[in-house]
């Protein structure tokens, strides 16, 4: 920073004698210092320079000039000694006085004087403050998985538990086990990725259910779980199809389940989801491993059931005032008594939906291929919680 | 499945006024998915007419075309009752012909607005429409030519055409078969608006008798029944009638001739697939088995198929002259010289119709309903139908012989107590209600003071177990009547250690500036190629797919690098100056332990079992890897940017570790894709757990990715594996810091972690950090050697230290660097 020179008012500073000797006869001498316009001249004078002193540099050398040891208040305050005692007290009594009026004058206006100085400190460090700050590039987490995350957090609030399982599947699990017998026609509904050679009979799961077999064949009820993960199917990629997706199946077996729990549980998630008042219903359907079993439409979150926005028909549930969301049902028995849960003491819901889908309405994002294709741009949108 | 209103109606009596859009409200409401409501003609506005053609002048033009100058008979619809003026460009027409006109003012399909205009130096007021001009198909060979007795110029052609007639689409589930006909759906109508229903299939036929064509069944479990019946002096000229071909096409079937279009005709109304046979090329009686090995067929299709013993054929004295009901063959296939037809009508085994389809790759309407089930007690009525038909429309006559093979399978009886639906449902149904609604869905019931026995219709052959009891009354009772009803609280374990763990491993590594991906996990030769990867590295030897999407990626990956590296490249091809993409997937390697087996599903397999069926699946650890490449901190006001290496990559997984808590090793390593000289080994209590580093030039190079971009890949499952669990509190001193800083001089290829590691020992426990701060080769240290500097800082828990004790303890430390290493301090 750039400093203003010093300037001092030195023109106004009395000539001073020089310094008298000790007194030796005790008789009241007049010394010029200590005559009281003397000693008033040499304050007037300190206090005019005080308070001409543009900013802290020159304050400064006032400072030097009227208070340090050779300035007049403190030569006179040295003559004191050389009086008589007699006369000791006034001179020292009106010295004190000018010297503390000129100590004032210096420490109010070295308090201005700081005062001011910071604030043009502060008035010379300013920036720009709209300059970019993107120095070092933001991350993010995958809204698929951040997602899964949302869903499990919202089971797990209702005291579910969240359940994984391999993508690579034994065909049992993810078919016979779920009533899906080899020539049930219901196979021909999946478009399975079948491992090298067929008769290993390992398939890339075509949904998440094994996962709700593993967990009944693994613990007895009472079981709450979500299964959320990636599963596959032979279909060809476009803006609404992939080979690879996700799912979310629910599992609940307890006594006393029944339908209308499953209603209350996908309402409940789909508040959470989308919002209050955004509830489900069901239509009949059919799925190897529920019966009865049920489509569940959404209300659409967005027109909230009317079909329109501002006039048009809307544009997320195309006028419908639902929105397809997955299928539902009560766990056949048969499923049950494969995955060694006994039916008559029993029953359970499971329900599943895609999560890529949901995302895809939730967040109106047109084309499925913008998940898988990696694009930072895309992804880090979401940020790192959904 | 395609049903036109006016066909479902001929069946069910619907309440005057029932639209459309609440018959589809209610069907969808008892299970049939509406798939859309079809209406063809629905954007053409009238006037369109029937005119019949007076005069044709043909008139060549310049152009090379002809054109046809017509006056038509409107009749009065034109007002003036006087012959219409017509250029028409088609000439499969001549006077005489009944044809359909559009007159000035009528719109058709595609906002064609007609209007009387100036062509060809005529006056031409309106068109003569094609099929296609009218939506109704692809034909443009030329314009409609209507049957004589279509009707009279001046008619309505919306009705002559059957025009804006809606029908239904139904998405139909496996389990309905029986809706895959209009018996069926105008069943369903009726149910779901109690209306009277008259069965198409309930018809009086005539007794089985030993006059007919005789037929022997081998399999009777494979054919239970089997109907045959002649019709002979069959005109094959004769056409279809009109309305049969409409209702065909609006059924989504194209009318191809009498014979084959009733049989496909009596298929959508009964739901019973129907075979026709030519009868003059039949020689003996007719056969129903199973294939024997090696046996082939060649199918109406024309395809020759090799059988499998388990396929159902039927055979004559030539051989094998069907794949029973599934396809014809093409030795007995009706042709337009056919006079005398075998109909055949039979009931089929589901489970064998379902493997022959799939064996062979046929899907046919037949096979659709054969192999989902079809009525077995209706396939006498069903051939009578076609015999009907037939002679009705062919001028033939019914031969007297009628024969009948086998017995209908006997319908399950299914016990449920009075309360069940009402358990599963949680809907308030009681034991009326129960009764009422099965006897609706066609059930005779056997009621018990505290059970019914229930024998569902032969139509429903998916009725077997109590639960599908309960959908049939609760679909009637209504979906929207299940209560809403939050389940008990569950006391679960939340989530678990490691999906908390996933969690903290996403968030660290998003906090450090890298965005997640997520890729296909397929594989092929290729990438490896790409990667480097030596012919027998362990990554090259994949879990492969039988049917693979694309041979060029057939299996599963074993490594996260390639789609991440492709991701990488794509953004940088994007415009974008650096990226740091990570992901974490599952990557799988094969065990070859065997098949996985197939258990029954009548109960749980036994643990043992199980264990023996978790065993055959592969290895399929989580992965993570990491790409960096371009810019890691970008270039801007601040002064220049910084371009990502070998020292981000090994930092990350630095930094993932020390957030999981898991003591790190970070060793020199030579593996693919990495750079030879800049890859590091990390590894945990000795374990490898993956690589990091800088890519070697080749696959940067070959990815398309920036020079020196880095990469991570770590065995992820490894790592959390080794999370601790519980931190513990550090303690630490406040006493004052004492600093001391060291250069010591070493020969290459001493590892600055050597070094520090000795420092550290050395110093002993007042040493409270270690630091390397300045790395330096040159003239002043001389060739072949490095100057690494250390920041040593000294605290004690109890006191100040002095600077005495301070001093030894660097001393200690330097001593002891020397040791291990030759380490010299600088002066």
């Amino acid at each position: 920073m750039d400093r203003e020179p010093v300037r001092v008012a030195r023109a106004r500073l009395p000539r001073l004698d020089p310094v008298s000797g000790p007194n030796t006869d005790y008789d009241p001498v007049e010394v010029t210092p200590l005559k009281p316009e003397e000693v008033e001249a040499a304050r007037d004078a300190a206090l005019a320079a005080i308070a001409a002193a543009a900013d802290l540099a020159e304050l400064k050398q006032v400072r030097i000039e009227h208070t340090g040891d050779r300035s007049p208040l403190a030569l006179a305050n040295r003559e004191i000694g050389a009086l008589p005692p007699q006369a000791r007290k006034e001179a020292g009594q009106r010295i004190g006085q000018a010297r503390g009026a000129v100590n004032q004058a210096l420490a109010a206006r070295q308090e201005v004087l700081e005062a001011e100085h910071e604030e043009r400190m502060l008035v010379e460090e300013t920036v720009d403050v709209t300059l970019p700050t993107d120095r070092v590039p933001t991350g993010a987490r995958h809204p698929l998985t951040t997602g899964a995350e949302l869903i499990s957090d919202i089971f797990v609030a209702m005291g579910w538990e969240v359940a994984e399982g391999p993508v690579i599947e034994a065909e049992w699990l993810n078919f016979d086990a779920l009533n899906l017998g080899p020539d049930h026609p219901a196979r021909t509904m999946q478009d399975t990725f079948w491992t090298e050679p067929a008769e290993n009979h390992l398939v890339l799961r075509t949904h998440t259910s094994p996962v709700q077999a593993r967990t009944m064949l693994s613990r007895q009820p009472p079981i709450y779980v979500v299964c959320p993960g990636r599963v596959f199917r032979t279909d060809e990629y476009d803006a609404t199809h992939s080979p690879v997706f996700h799912q979310v199946e629910g599992l609940a077996i307890d006594e006393g389940i029944t339908m209308a729990h499953l209603k209350g549980t996908l309402d409940h998630f789909a508040a959470r989801m989308f919002g209050d008042g955004i509830n489900t219903r069901f239509r009949p359907s059919y799925f190897p491993f529920t019966e009865p079993s049920a489509e569940v439409d959404l209300v659409c979150f967005v027109c909230r059931g009317s079909g329109e926005v501002d006039g048009a028909p809307c544009r997320t549930c195309r006028g419908e005032g639902w929105i397809e969301w997955g299928g539902c049902g009560v766990v056949n028995p048969r499923v049950l008594r494969a995955c060694g849960v006994d039916p008559e003491r029993y029953t359970g819901f499971a329900f599943g939906m895609g999560i890529d889908r949901t995302l895809m309405f939730r967040h109106g994002i047109e084309d499925l291929r913008a998940l898988f294709e990696g694009d930072t741009r895309f992804t880090t949108a979401f940020g790192t919680e959904l | 499945m395609k049903a036109p209103v006016s066909w479902i109606r001929e069946y069910v009596d619907l309440p005057a006024g029932v639209t459309t859009d609440e018959l589809t409200a209610r069907l969808t409401a008892l299970g049939l998915k509406l798939e859309g409501i079809h209406s063809a003609g629905a954007d053409i506005t009238g006037p369109l007419v029937v005119g019949r053609v007076l005069t044709v002048e043909p008139e060549p033009q310049k152009n090379g075309k002809t054109i046809n100058w017509c006056s038509v008979d409107v009749g009065a619809a034109n007002g003036t009752g006087e012959p219409q003026g017509i250029v028409c460009g088609a000439h499969n027409f001549a006077p005489g012909d009944l044809v359909v006109v559009i007159l000035p003012g009528g719109v058709l399909p595609g906002n064609f607005q007609i209007s009387a205009r100036k062509t060809y130096g005529h006056l031409s007021a309106g068109m003569i429409c094609s099929a296609r001009e009218l939506g109704l198909g692809e034909d443009h060979d030329g314009i409609i030519v209507l049957p004589a007795d279509a009707g009279q110029p001046g008619d309505d052609a919306f009705e002559v055409l059957g025009l804006r007639e809606e029908v239904i689409e139904f998405e139909i589930n496996p389990d309905r078969a029986y809706a895959l006909s209009l018996r069926g759906i105008a069943r369903e109508a009726a149910l779901a608006f109690g209306a009277p229903y008259r069965d198409p299939a309930a018809r009086t036929v005539p007794e089985p008798n030993d006059l007919g064509h005789p037929v022997e069944i081998d399999d009777p479990a494979g054919c239970p029944v089997f109907v045959a019946r002649k019709v002979t002096g069959f005109d094959p000229a004769a056409p279809t009638p009109d309305w049969m071909a409409l209702r065909l096409q609006q059924a989504g079937m194209r009318p191809i001739s009498l014979a084959v279009d009733v049989t496909n005709y009596v298929m959508l109304e009964t739901g019973r697939p129907i075979h026709g046979y030519d009868a003059h090329k039949l020689t003996g009686p007719i056969r129903v088995r199973r294939a024997r090995e090696g046996e082939r067929l060649t199918t109406l299709d024309g395809v020759d198929r090799a059988l499998s013993p388990e396929d159902l054929v039927v055979t004559d004295d030539s051989g094998i002259i069907g794949l029973g009901g599934v396809m014809g063959g093409e030795t007995t296939e009706m042709s337009a010289s056919t006079t005398n037809i075998l109909v055949e009508a039979a009931h089929w085994d589901a489970v064998s119709m379902f493997r022959t389809g799939k064996r062979h790759k046929i899907g046919s309407e037949a096979g659709k309903r054969n192999e989902r089930g079809v009525d077995p007690v209706i396939t006498p009525a069903a051939a009578d139908r076609v015999v009907e038909l037939l002679t009705t429309y062919g001028g033939g006559t019914a031969d007297p012989g009628v024969t009948v093979v086998g017995t209908p399978p006997a319908p399950p009886q299914i016990t449920i107590s009075y309360d069940l639906p009402a358990r599963v449902t949680g809907i308030d149904i009681d034991a009326a209600a129960t009764v009422a609604n099965l006897e609706a869905v066609g059930c005779t019931l056997d009621k018990a003071d505290s059970t019914l026995t229930a024998t569902p219709p032969p139509w429903r052959p998916d009725l077997n177990d109590p639960f599908d009891l309960v959908e049939e009354v609760a679909r009637i009772v209504g979906y929207d009547r299940v209560p809403s009803v939050l389940p008990r609280e569950a006391a679960g374990r939340g989530l678990s250690r490691e999906q908390r763990l996933r969690r903290r491993v996403g968030r660290t590594l998003a906090g450090a500036g890298c965005v997640e991906v997520i890729s296909f996990p397929f594989v092929g030769d290729a990438a490896f190629d790409a990667l480097g990867l030596p012919a027998d590295d362990v990554r090259r030897r994949t879990v492969r797919l039988a049917n693979p999407l694309s041979s060029e990626e057939p299996s599963y990956t074993t490594t996260l690098l390639p789609g991440l590296l492709k991701a990488g490249a794509r953004n940088i091809g994007r415009g974008a100056t650096g990226v740091a993409l990570f992901e974490t997937g599952t990557v799988a390697f094969p065990t070859d332990r065997g098949p996985a087996p197939i258990y029954g599903v009548d109960w749980r397999p036994s643990d043992d079992e199980l264990a023996k069926l978790f065993e055959a699946l592969p290895e399929q650890p989580l992965h993570l890897a990491v790409v960096l490449a371009g810019e890691r901190e970008r270039a801007g006001w601040w002064g220049s940017g910084r371009d990502a290496g070998w020292s981000d990559a090994i930092g990350l997984v630095r930094r993932l570790a020390a957030e999981l808590g898991v003591g790190l090793e970070v060793e020199s390593a030579t593996r693919a894709p990495w750079h030879p000289g800049r890859c590091a080994q990390v590894r945990v209590n000795g374990v490898e757990l993956g690589h990091a580093g800088e890519l070697h030039p080749k696959v940067c190079q070959a990815f398309g990715l920036p020079a020196r971009s880095a990469a991570v890949e770590i065995d992820l499952d490894l790592l959390m594996r080794h999370a601790r669990d519980v931190t513990p509190g550090p303690e630490f001193s406040t006493y004052p810091l004492a600093k001391e800083d060291v250069a010591l001089v070493v020969a290459d290829g001493v590892t600055a972690a050597a070094v520090e590691a000795a420092l550290r020992e050395g110093a002993g426990p007042l040493l409270e950090s270690v630091r390397l701060f300045d790395v330096y080769t040159g003239e002043q240290v001389g060739e072949g050697r490095t100057s690494l500097a250390f920041a040593l800082r000294f605290r004690a828990p109890d006191r100040t230290l002095t600077e005495e004790e301070t001093a030894a303890a660097r001393d200690a430390a330097v001593a002891l660097a020397a040791e291990r290493t030759g380490a010299v301090q600088r002066s």
